[in-house]
């Protein structure tokens, strides 16, 4: 549709086009630059704008904090337990829903599809009771198990795209060579379904590695918190006056892997929102 | 496309076991759990240990009685269709003028998009938090040094500014989904309707109007449900900044008043019956949009 755009409406959309990046840059900008500014500079008269003589100090008081380093243990074993789990059930139930037809089938989708409407945040104060009737508050195990749920939704269904773009010929193929149909499929449909695992796992990870509600509503301990609620308990102890050098360095640190990780399946989330919507 | 697998083979449901035992364990207990909790008195004298006493709708009645629940039910569906509608008109704007931009500016403006979009929501809150700071935030700055009277004001402490600011984050890092969305769907739009359009005489807003819109249509849905839902259920934001100094009584929405009556108060049974009138909230203002999309699921 772009081809016949005239010149006066092409400037003003370029226009337009400069002042959105610069509008989606520049907290982050900020955030980068203030992490290597010495607090004094921070804390100046007038904003520095362009950073220059940076320095590691904030990024140093981050770490000898200890706090910083347990919250990431935390954080981190979560979200690969998470990932872990969610991607095996998840595979398994893609698998059963894209190949097999059975009673319940329809059942399931529909459920997968109602659940993804239901907002967390309208089930924590149960979830938070089951958990500590399991003695399971502030317990990775017990944050884990929620976090599995609240992700597998969209992961079966993403999955299952997935499974469904293999095509069974394929196997079928591999079942006249003499594989059996469980050889087949470990053989021939496994390897094809990689890029799709590592997709929707690092989709999990995203979501994991992100979550604040749960984690804290459940992690109240200061010892078990994951890398979000520390990062807000952090910012609000206001007691030794707001060290914002030292949380901008742990923001950034926080961003980075999120960062690295969006830009493999940001593609994919949009196109499996839209090839399934507009064709259809 | 399963020929010849409808044979009564116990495996599809073994494989299909886990991830329900996992959905019933973490989602659907809790939720029985929780119709049952908004039915009983249970506070603080039930956590040491006595036993929960039946009051039927006791809790919803004082919940919809004690003046508190409709201030905030107000504010989140205003917050909600506030920012959905802002994100949406923005989004659709951005995305049009992304198929008229130059390619170099568009690559520019998508990396811009995919930082905001990228960028976890504790993060972006801390930056934002310290570019609206009383003393040191860059925009009392800028608006001082534009001639106002800015120098040490405080956002948060003012319901109206602490939600500008709320607002202003929430768009923020909500715009790039929308924007990417329904980019990828205008370019999926095929170019030889719109050019015989054109040439049968429409002018831009009519080809806008009558063949772009229906074609990405399915994907405005998409866009405005999934926008709705997330922005009735905004907790993160609004819990950050209430814990950097707003004040919390006038500026809940339903999540951190649910928050607030269960995990800080202990009113755990007026906590479960708030927390199902958000449930209820949610299917109410989403209903229309699934059955459309329902519809749509169908006609295909």
């Amino acid at each position: 549709m772009a081809r016949r755009t005239s010149l006066p409406v092409r400037v003003g959309a370029d226009l337009v086009g400069i002042l959105v990046f610069l509008a989606c840059v520049f907290p982050v900008y900020w955030m980068v630059s203030r992490s290597f500014l010495p607090r004094n500079r921070i804390k100046g008269e007038d904003p520095v704008f362009v950073p220059t003589g940076g320095t590691l100090d904030n990024y140093r008081r981050v770490f000898a904090d200890g706090s910083f380093t347990d919250a990431l243990v935390t954080s981190l074993t979560v979200t690969l337990l998470t990932v872990g789990v969610a991607l095996l059930f998840a595979f398994l139930a893609a698998v059963a829903v894209s190949r097999f037809r059975f009673r319940g089938r329809r059942t399931f989708i529909l459920t997968l599809l109602v659940i993804q409407m239901i907002p967390a945040e309208a089930l924590f104060i149960s979830q938070y009771r089951m958990l500590d009737g399991m003695g399971l508050l502030n317990s990775v195990i017990g944050l884990t198990i929620v976090y599995v749920a609240s992700v597998l939704p969209f992961t079966v269904w993403t999955l299952r795209g997935f499974v469904d773009g293999v095509p069974r010929e394929l196997e079928e193929a591999a079942m006249m060579d003499g594989c059996s149909r469980t050889q087949a499929f470990f053989k021939v449909t496994l390897p094809l379904l990689a890029p799709g695992l590592v997709a929707t796992g690092v989709f999990g990870f995203i979501q994991a590695w992100n979550e604040f509600t749960l984690a804290v509503v459940v992690m109240t301990d200061p010892a078990k918190e994951t890398l979000p609620v520390w990062l807000v308990a952090f910012t609000d102890s206001r007691s030794r006056g707001v060290d914002w050098g030292a949380i901008m360095a742990s923001s950034t640190l926080i961003t980075i892997p999120v960062i690295i990780f969006f830009l493999v399946v940001q593609r994919r989330m949009v196109s499996g929102i839209t090839a399934g919507a507009v064709k259809g | 496309m399963a020929r010849g697998t409808a044979r009564r083979t116990p495996l599809p449901l073994g494989l299909v076991l886990p991830a329900s035992l996992a959905l019933g364990l973490a989602l659907g207990y809790p939720l029985v759990r929780q119709v049952v909790l908004s039915l009983q008195e249970f506070g603080l004298a039930q956590q040491f240990g006595q036993a929960p006493e039946w009051i039927g709708l006791g809790n919803y009645r004082e919940l919809l009685g004690n003046g508190e629940l409709w201030p905030v039910v107000l504010r989140t569906v205003a917050f909600c269709f506030v920012n959905a509608g802002l994100t949406f008109a923005i989004g659709l704007g951005l995305a049009l003028l992304m198929t008229r931009m130059s390619k170099v500016t568009r690559i520019l403006t998508q990396c811009g998009l995919l930082l905001a979009w990228a960028m976890p929501v504790v993060a972006a809150m801390t930056v934002w938090q310290f570019l609206f700071d009383t003393e040191y935030g860059v925009v009392n700055w800028l608006l001082t040094a534009l001639g106002g009277d800015f120098d040490g004001h405080s956002w948060l402490l003012d319901p109206w500014s602490f939600f500008l600011v709320a607002t202003l984050v929430v768009v923020w890092m909500s715009v790039p989904f929308v924007a990417f969305t329904l980019y990828a769907a205008l370019t999926q739009v095929p170019e030889d309707v719109v050019e015989a359009a054109q040439i049968d005489g429409a002018g831009a807003r009519q080809r806008f109007v009558h063949v772009v819109l229906p074609s990405i249509r399915p994907v405005l849905l998409v866009v405005v449900l999934l926008q709705v839902i997330w922005d009735l259920r905004v907790f993160t934001q609004i819990y950050t900044l209430q814990k950097a100094g707003g004040v919390s009584k006038d500026t809940n929405l339903l999540g951190t008043y649910v928050y607030t009556l269960g995990i800080k108060g202990g009113d755990f049974g007026m906590a479960a019956a708030a927390a199902m009138f958000m449930l209820l909230l949610t299917v109410v203002l989403t209903a229309p949009y699934v059955r459309m999309m329902l519809k749509q699921e169908r006609d295909a």
